[in-house]
Order: C-alpha cells, then sequence, then structure tokens
C-alpha cells in the first residue's frame, strides 16, 4: 500500500474562481450583448401612494432610439399577473398582489410605473423623462406602529387592514415548555425592552440586470440572481409559460446576501416585452435604482421580557415582533420573521418561551431576506436582554451567559422551540475566545478610566450565538407552509479521459462552491483538484437545485455531492471486481484506486472509467456508465455556534465609537478550506458592525428614501472597520457525513449585538441601557448627555447628516 | 465627437456622444468589460482604471476627455501570461469573493503602490478609502496589497504599465474608425 495522498479537505487552497475574477475575463449579465438587443428603461414612481390617473406615453415612443413604451395594462390586461409569495406564514395570510408595472395604484416610491425599449440603454433612459403620469396622492402609511393604529390609513384599501398576517408559536400549546404568563408574573427579576431593527439595503456590489432570449423555442434567460433554479419555475408559474420552454442562466453573480433571493416585477416584464417584440432585450439597474426597488432587510420593533430568579436563572422569555413587509410580501416575505421564532431562545435553556409576530404592510420598498434573515434579529434581542437582565442582577454577562446555556454533555438537545441541536460546545468556544481577548485584562482597564473619569471609556460587548443553518429539512419547510422543499442536487459525470464534471443545484455569488466542491470530490473520488470541473448556475447543464441562501449550499449541496460520488464509487466497484476478476468484497477503495485486498493488484477509477466508456467488458447487466446523481434531504439543521466579544472606545464628548479589539472563536463544524472560511467570517462580520454602527435605510415623513445612494447609505469603507481576529474551535456535526454546519451568516448574525452591548457598557454608567441602531456619533452623545435612546430626532437622517441630498431640495430635514 | 483612446496597448479611434462616460465607452463600445459599473455616485470605485498611469474612477471622466489618452484596465496588466503582483497577491489572499469590486479595488492598489511602495495597514486603508467592497470586510485586501509590495520590483508602478510603441498596435476591433 502507498501512503495516502494528503486529503483536500481541510487544505486553504486558492480559489478556482479567481483567476478570471482578477483577470476582469467576467461574465456580469450586463456583459452580455446579443445579435440585436435591445434595452429596457423603468421609469418609478416618485411618491409613495398614490392613485395614477393617467399615463401619457405619445411623446416618449416619438424620442430617438426608443422601439416601444409600455404600461402596467399594456403588458397584462388583465391584471392577473402578481410576483409570486412562496411562504404564506398563516392560511389567511393577506397577500396583495403585486404587478410587473403598477396598475392602479402606486404603493411605494420606487415601484415602476412603465418600461421604454430602446436602441441603447441611455436613449431609453432619456425617454423616461417625456412620460407623463398624473397622480392623485393617498396618505402614506409608514411605521409599524403608526401602520396598525386604529385608524390608520390603509396601504391596500381593498384589504380593509394592514396587517398581512399574525403567527405564534407558545410553548405551553407546543408542549415544549411552560406558560411564560405565568412565569413572569412568578419570577423575581423581570425585564422588559423595546428594541428596533433598522431597515438595511442588501447592497450587493453587482447592481441586478437581466437578459432574456426569445428568440428559440426554449427562452433563455440571464439573471444576477442568487436562485436560477426557483426564478425557472416560478417565472414559467407567474407568467403561464411551459416550463420546459424556459432556460435560466445565473453567470457570475457578483454577491447577493440575499438580496438577489428573488423573482422580480423586472425579471418578468422583461419576459413579456422580449416576447411581444421578439428580439432579446436588456436591462441593468442604477445604483440609485437599486436602493428603492430592490428588496430591504431587517426592519422590526421586538418588544421583549426575560424573566428570571434572583440567582440569574432565566425563567421566561417572551417576544412579540411588528415586522415591517414595506407594500408587498417578497418571495420569502413574513417567512423572514417567523425564521427567528426558533432562534430567540439561543442557546439557552428557558423553560417558556412565547413567540408573536405581526407582519405588517407600510408605503416602502418591501423587505425580505437579509444575510441572516430573521436570525440576526433574533440574536440580536435575545444577546442584548442577555445583557441588561445581567446588568439588573448585577452580574457578569459572561457568567449569567455560562449559568444558562446548554452545556457541551447535555448534547443533543431540544429547546423550547422544539429545534434538537446535535452538538455544540459552548464553553470551549467561550474560553478561548476569552482568552484571545484578554477578558480580565479589559474590564480592569474599564474600571480604571471609569475610576479616572475618562473622557474615553471603555466597553466590553459579548454575543454567544448559535443559528441554524442548511435550509432546510423539507417536512419542517412544510410545516411552516413554506411552498417548497429543502432538498439540494448533485450530480457526478465521469469523462472517459478521467476527468469529472461536478454539477451542483447550488448556485455560487462569491461563495466560492468551485474550489470547495472541487475539493470534497477530490477526496472522495481520489481525483486530482485541478482534474475536477463544477458546473453550476445554468438550468440546461444543472437541471434540478434549490439554490444559493441561509448558509445551505455545503450542509445540503455538499452533502448531495457526496451522495452523488458515493453512488459513482458503488458502480465503479463492480466493473473494478469485474476487470480484475476478483468479488466485490475483496476490494477496498482509497486514494481513487480499487485494490483486491491483500494483494498489490489495484485499478484506478479513471481506467475504471474508460472501461465503461468503451463497454466492451462489463459485467452482465450493467449499464455502461459511472455518472450518478443524488438529491440530500437533510434531517436536521445544523448548528454553528460561537462566542463574539468587541472592546469600544466611546468618546463620551463626541458620541464617536472606535472598535478596539473585536475577537470571535467559531464553531462551525469540520472545514472544507480554512481560507474561504476565514473570507466568509469576515465579510460577515462587517455587515453585521455596520448594522450596528452605520447603516440605515430611512424615510422621511412623505415615504421617500433619503439613504436612497452609497453617499448617504454609508456602506463602510476600509477606514470603518478593523482587522478582526478570528479563531475556531472544531465540534463536528451529526447531522451530516462531513461533519459541516455553515459559515455564510454567521458573522453578521453574531456580530451586531456583541458591537451595541460594548457602545452600551461604555457608557452604562451615565445611566444609558440601550441606543438604537445605528449607533451614529449623534445618538451615542445624545444617549450619554440627554438620555435619549430613541432614534428619532436629530442623528436621524440619511447618513447622519453626511450625504449628497441638499435639505433645501426636499431631501433630509 | 471623434477621439483616439489607447486601451490596454490597443488605440481605438472612434465616435462618441460628448456625454459619454469613459467606462461606458469602455464597456459598450469597445467590449473591455472587465471594468465594471457598481454605483452612480462615484462612491464605490468600482470602475477605477488608470489614465495616463493615474487611477481614476472612470464613471467620473468623460470619453472624450481621454482622447489621446493612454487608458490601463484591469484587462491589461497581466503579461505574456503572467500576473501582475498585486493580481496575485489578490489570489494568494483570498482578498476577492464576488469579485464584482475587484477590478477597480487592484488599480486603485497598485496606484497607492507607486504612490508608497510599503505601506503599513492604515496607509492601505486610506488609498482603498474611495472602493468599497461588500464582501471581504477588506482584512484580506488590506493583507494583499502589503503582501504584493512586497514582491514588486521598485519602482514598479504604473510607469510601469506604459506601452512602447513598438508594442502598441495601432487598429482596434470594435470601433467605429
Amino acid at each position: 500500500m502507498t501512503a495516502m495522498a494528503e486529503p483536500e479537505v481541510g487544505r486553504a487552497r486558492v480559489r478556482k474562481e479567481d483567476e478570471r475574477l482578477i483577470t476582469g475575463r467576467t461574465r456580469w449579465t450586463d456583459n452580455i450583448a446579443l445579435p440585436g438587443l435591445v434595452h429596457m428603461a423603468f421609469l418609478r414612481s416618485p411618491t409613495a401612494h398614490a392613485r395614477i390617473t393617467a399615463i401619457d406615453t405619445s411623446a416618449a415612443k416619438e424620442m430617438p432610439g426608443v422601439i416601444a413604451v409600455y404600461t402596467g395594462d399594456d403588458l397584462d390586461p388583465g391584471g392577473e399577473v402578481g410576483m409570486p409569495n412562496a411562504w404564506p406564514i398563516t392560511p389567511d395570510q393577506k397577500t396583495p398582489r403585486r404587478p410587473m408595472l403598477a396598475q392602479g395604484t402606486v404603493n411605494f416610491a420606487g415601484e415602476a410605473v412603465a418600461v421604454v425599449i430602446a436602441r441603447s440603454a441611455a436613449e431609453a433612459e432619456d425617454a423616461l423623462a417625456e412620460i407623463d403620469v398624473d397622480y392623485d396622492d393617498l396618505p402614506v402609511v409608514l411605521g409599524v406602529d403608526d401602520a396598525v393604529a386604529d385608524g390608520a390609513p390603509l396601504v391596500h384599501e381593498d384589504m380593509g387592514t394592514n396587517t398581512s398576517a399574525e403567527w405564534i408559536f407558545d410553548s405551553a400549546e407546543a408542549g415544549s415548555g411552560g406558560d411564560v404568563q405565568q412565569a413572569i408574573s412568578s419570577s423575581e427579576v423581570v425585564v422588559t425592552r423595546r428594541f428596533r431593527q433598522q431597515r438595511l439595503v442588501p447592497a450587493f456590489m453587482e447592481p441586478r440586470s437581466v437578459v432574456v432570449d426569445p428568440t428559440a423555442p426554449q427562452l433563455t434567460m440571464w439573471s444576477a440572481t442568487q436562485v436560477p433554479h426557483i426564478l425557472k419555475t416560478m417565472v414559467a408559474m407567474t407568467l403561464g409559460l411551459p416550463e420546459h420552454q424556459v432556460r435560466v442562466i445565473a453567470p457570475d453573480v457578483g454577491g447577493g446576501f440575499g438580496g438577489k433571493l428573488a423573482v422580480t416585477p423586472e425579471e418578468c416584464a422583461a419576459v413579456v416585452v422580449a416576447q411581444k417584440l421578439g428580439k432579446p432585450v436588456k436591462w441593468t439597474e442604477s445604483r440609485s435604482e437599486t436602493m428603492v426597488s430592490a428588496h430591504h432587510g431587517r426592519d422590526q420593533m421586538q418588544d421583549i421580557t426575560i424573566s428570571a430568579s434572583r440567582d440569574g436563572t432565566i425563567t421566561g422569555l417572551k417576544v412579540d415582533l411588528l415586522a415591517d413587509m414595506g407594500a408587498y410580501l417578497g418571495i420569502v416575505g413574513g417567512g423572514v420573521p417567523v425564521l427567528g421564532a426558533f432562534m430567540f431562545n439561543a442557546i439557552y435553556k428557558i423553560p417558556a418561551y412565547r413567540f408573536s409576530c405581526t407582519t405588517v404592510f407600510t408605503n416602502t420598498t418591501l423587505t425580505d431576506a437579509y444575510r441572516g434573515a430573521g436570525r440576526p434579529e433574533a440574536t440580536f434581542a435575545i444577546e442584548r436582554i442577555m445583557d441588561e437582565l445581567a446588568a439588573e442582577l448585577g452580574m457578569d454577562p459572561m457568567e449569567l451567559r455560562e449559568k444558562n446555556w446548554i452545556k457541551h454533555d447535555e448534547f443533543p438537545y431540544t429547546t423550547v422551540s422544539t429545534l434538537t441541536y446535535d452538538s455544540g460546545n459552548y464553553e470551549a468556544a467561550t474560553a478561548k475566545a476569552m482568552q484571545l481577548f484578554d477578558y480580565d485584562g479589559l474590564r480592569r482597564e474599564q474600571r480604571e478610566r471609569r475610576e479616572r473619569g475618562d473622557r474615553v471609556q471603555l466597553g466590553i460587548g459579548i454575543s454567544t450565538f448559535t443559528e441554524m443553518c442548511g435550509l432546510a429539512p423539507s417536512r419542517v419547510l412544510g410545516s411552516l407552509d413554506y411552498g417548497a422543499g429543502g432538498w439540494e442536487h448533485a450530480a457526478i459525470r465521469m469523462l472517459p479521459t478521467g476527468k469529472v464534471e461536478v454539477v451542483t443545484g447550488a448556485s455560487p455569488h462569491g461563495q466560492g462552491h468551485e474550489t470547495a466542491w472541487s475539493q470534497i470530490v477530490a477526496d472522495q473520488l481520489g481525483v486530482g483538484f485541478d482534474d475536477i470541473e463544477i458546473l453550476h448556475g445554468d438550468t440546461q447543464s444543472s437541471h434540478k437545485g434549490l439554490d444559493t441562501y441561509g448558509s445551505r449550499s455545503l450542509t445540503v449541496g455538499g452533502i448531495a455531492v457526496v451522495k452523488a460520488a458515493e453512488k459513482v464509487i458503488a458502480k465503479a466497484r463492480k466493473v473494478a471486481a469485474h476487470l480484475m476478476e476478483a468479488s466485490e468484497d475483496d476490494l477496498e477503495f482509497a486514494d481513487g484506486k480499487f485494490t483486491v485486498r491483500g494483494t498489490d493488484t489495484s485499478t484506478a477509477i479513471q481506467d475504471v472509467a474508460l472501461a465503461v466508456f468503451a463497454a466492451h467488458d462489463l459485467p452482465e447487466g450493467v449499464e455502461p456508465t459511472l455518472d450518478s446523481e443524488a438529491v440530500f434531504d437533510p434531517e436536521n439543521f445544523s448548528f454553528p455556534h460561537g462566542t463574539h466579544l468587541c472592546a469600544t472606545e466611546v468618546d463620551t464628548e463626541t458620541g464617536r465609537v472606535r472598535l478596539r479589539s473585536y475577537v470571535c472563536v467559531d464553531d462551525i463544524g469540520k472545514v472544507i478550506n480554512p481560507l474561504i472560511v476565514e473570507g466568509q467570517m469576515h465579510g460577515g462580520l462587517a455587515q453585521g458592525v455596520a448594522q450596528a454602527l452605520f447603516e440605515e435605510a430611512v424615510y422621511d415623513e412623505f415615504g421617500t428614501l433619503t439613504s436612497g445612494t452609497f453617499a448617504d447609505y454609508l456602506v463602510p469603507s476600509t477606514m470603518d472597520l478593523p482587522s478582526f481576529t478570528t479563531d475556531r474551535t472544531e465540534t463536528a456535526a451529526t447531522s451530516n457525513p462531513l461533519g459541516v454546519k455553515g459559515v455564510g451568516e454567521a458573522g453578521t448574525i453574531a456580530s451586531t449585538p456583541a458591537v451595541v452591548n460594548a457602545v452600551v457598557d461604555a457608557v452604562r454608567h451615565h445611566g444609558v441601557d440601550d441606543i438604537e441602531m445605528p449607533l451614529s456619533p449623534m445618538r451615542v452623545w445624545r444617549a450619554v448627555h440627554k438620555g435619549d435612546a430613541a432614534a428619532g430626532g436629530p442623528g436621524a437622517e440619511a447618513g447622519g447628516g453626511l450625504g449628497s441630498i441638499d435639505s433645501a431640495h426636499g431631501g433630509a430635514q | 465627437m471623434r477621439i483616439t483612446v489607447t486601451v490596454d496597448g490597443t488605440g481605438y479611434t472612434d465616435e462618441v456622444e460628448p456625454r459619454t462616460l469613459l467606462v461606458h465607452h469602455l464597456r459598450e463600445k469597445l467590449g473591455k468589460t472587465g471594468t465594471v459599473v457598481g454605483c452612480d455616485t462615484s462612491n464605490c470605485g468600482a470602475c477605477t482604471v488608470h489614465l495616463n498611469g493615474q487611477s481614476v474612477k472612470s464613471c467620473s471622466v468623460l470619453a472624450v476627455q481621454a482622447d489621446g489618452c493612454e487608458v490601463t484596465t484591469v484587462e491589461g496588466l497581466a503579461r505574456d501570461g503572467q500576473l501582475h503582483p498585486v493580481q496575485q497577491a489578490f489570489r494568494d489572499n483570498h482578498a476577492l469573493q464576488c469579485g464584482f469590486c475587484t477590478p477597480g479595488m487592484i488599480m486603485q492598489s497598485i496606484d497607492l503602490l507607486a504612490d508608497n511602495p510599503d505601506p503599513d495597514e492604515e496607509a492601505v486603508r486610506e488609498g482603498l478609502e474611495g472602493n468599497l467592497c461588500r464582501c471581504t470586510g477588506y482584512q484580506n485586501i488590506v493583507r494583499a496589497v502589503r503582501d504584493a509590495a512586497g514582491h514588486m520590483r521598485p519602482g514598479a508602478g504604473p510607469e510601469a504599465e506604459q506601452v512602447s510603441d513598438a508594442e502598441r498596435t495601432t487598429t482596434g476591433v470594435g470601433g467605429d474608425a
């Protein structure tokens, strides 16, 4: 026996994807040019809520280069087409029709009203100015509290309410815990807080783009999407097209973060327009269009009550959410806050729990999935209120957590919200993080600064989080009324020359699947890393899949690849035994070779592939192919966890926050590629920090988005972020054969409360017990000097007032 | 207006509308789609190229302003199959994920290294402040730029991109001339 090759899994391979990306040989949707291609531009409503009384497109049609101008009634005369909502969270959920182009009323500023098609994008844009729309203003509904108030004006008058649905989980009813009201009324300590999850913009760097070519019987759509497979099925269903005559391609896609988990009016309009004209059409949005028309994320008001005994043992947790859906429900829509329902109890043993969520319509851009989707909101609330409970009890916040978390020898553990956590070791991750962070040293410095009355105060923030990854076991999705399953597909093609093509239903847009999947297959089949090609994102080659979101690609899609490889080996074993005239039972497979046990007779899987291709000499009844496919449906979620520690310096005279150090120790199970994992952590942390300190989609009282550009919506730059210290512990997931858990959302979920806890901790001695996000210098200063926690008033404006919108011209006030 | 621009060593003569931005000229007329558009307010820097050896956001330059100029894009950096040290460092240090900001990041990084061949972390962060990335949190980008600094020969900056007359071809493909 020769020595085993070094396993690929676990190696810090540089990425296969990078070569084309660093040399500009990219295939973004907007790069595509086809013969006869024409360009679309959308006219968008400047007003948040109005009746459309007239649209005059005659002047626009006379503009140079213009081929056609269409309104909603032109594209959909019957008013029947509505964008899909795949997750009706209750049977009686109210789901307003979201048309391709507004018909009758506009319900948010930015909603598309008409479309121009012209020979060039510039000519299409020029003609927009010549379309004349008469709007009759309606009252604008903003803010969930106002939207649900008695007598509030209605976003959709015909629905008779602004409430879409109310979803409740009660541990007493579910039999998973006690009655929360009873727990709260009989507890020694009760802490209640209202937290505000501000609205965020996913802000993927590549603006959305779609190209539709209708010139063959099978229509082809290229789209900058996370979900080509879902898009194919949904476009067919939404527009009544035969599904087999739709091909969707997601070429290189420049980030998504949930923001490209969508089936959009623009995509559907592009199909209808292309079919009307019989020509290929392209639409690429400007960033200003992205900001108002692509879905936003978060936006909840969270009323949280936690109860405990004096010794710090938690007795109950009650959560009431109002979640702002915007004007319509997106594809996941109300499901986002419902996902959070399972995560408020986090890593803690909570004996009684009740969660209720009301999804509410307002005259704003719709909200839907954004990195973490429901779980960051839940993690923020529980980790913030743990600090508040600790302060109330006079306990160290880490000691309080430790007292209540699930111990490493208590797994598997079924939580009060009915999930079964398969594995974890919160003690180990915390011990490592505390040591890397120098927790005790920083607490000492904090005391010294307080005693000295330093202008700059030090704060320490903790977030000990878990999340549910790998959406999802299909039966769980079914029990939550989700419209599809959570499986994933993979196929492996063994080519005659011994090279390997791997087809995956996951659809990467920056995650590095081509590299990670190659590493997995190299180990499974014993073939070279460079002999493997990963095919994805084209429904013609990758015909089956449920795409990439919810940290599912590896834990579901990667496992499907493993299952397909196992089938390849099983098929090859029969042929190898036949070729070597041995019994199948006597063969062992390692390092890409079948060896007859106890001999040095062996044959490589590549040789088997060639023999199968020739098919001259196969065992009786064996089909001449090694190609195999598998569909993997997980039995459970995976549960990454970690301990994040943040130290902030807060200048009490200016309100400025500086991140002094950030340490996180994450347990994401087995790691395929540590380089990619580290990158995912950094990027996730950046987005979580950004929610805590910088970003907010701000509307003025007319429903105009005032943070509508990158000058006003503060995506952090190099100067705004520190270097993070990231490390790992490794507790294998028991729910899949690789022991992997998922990493895409961990940093974002964990970091926001760590940062806010650190800032509040720095100024708690000034009587501050909350500051609403983002923690701009103005808000921190007001909290310290005026005792205001709320986000209203000065400092609430777009970009903290640094932006490009001139208040003299109707911008931020 | 008729303009002649040399892009990555090839001269192109075209009729352009006066309002055409350099980035649109590169992408739509010349097929240089390696350079991308990420915003419409000059905040993101994804469209950064070098104009006569200096980095510019090509969304903030009119095509007519580039008449007679030499433009280098991310597509023109590798020579004879050899990646530019900054390209190589971005790959080695996992300084990109989706890769959309990467062309601009690389071009801006080369420019900053020309000004400061051995920048510390703070200097790299200052030099890249005008380029946004949503994927990486910047940590590996900073690492890559410092790594590249160690691999670049002294004085290797944008000047090194200037194409000698002998190397230059005179007829571009896709031009109107």
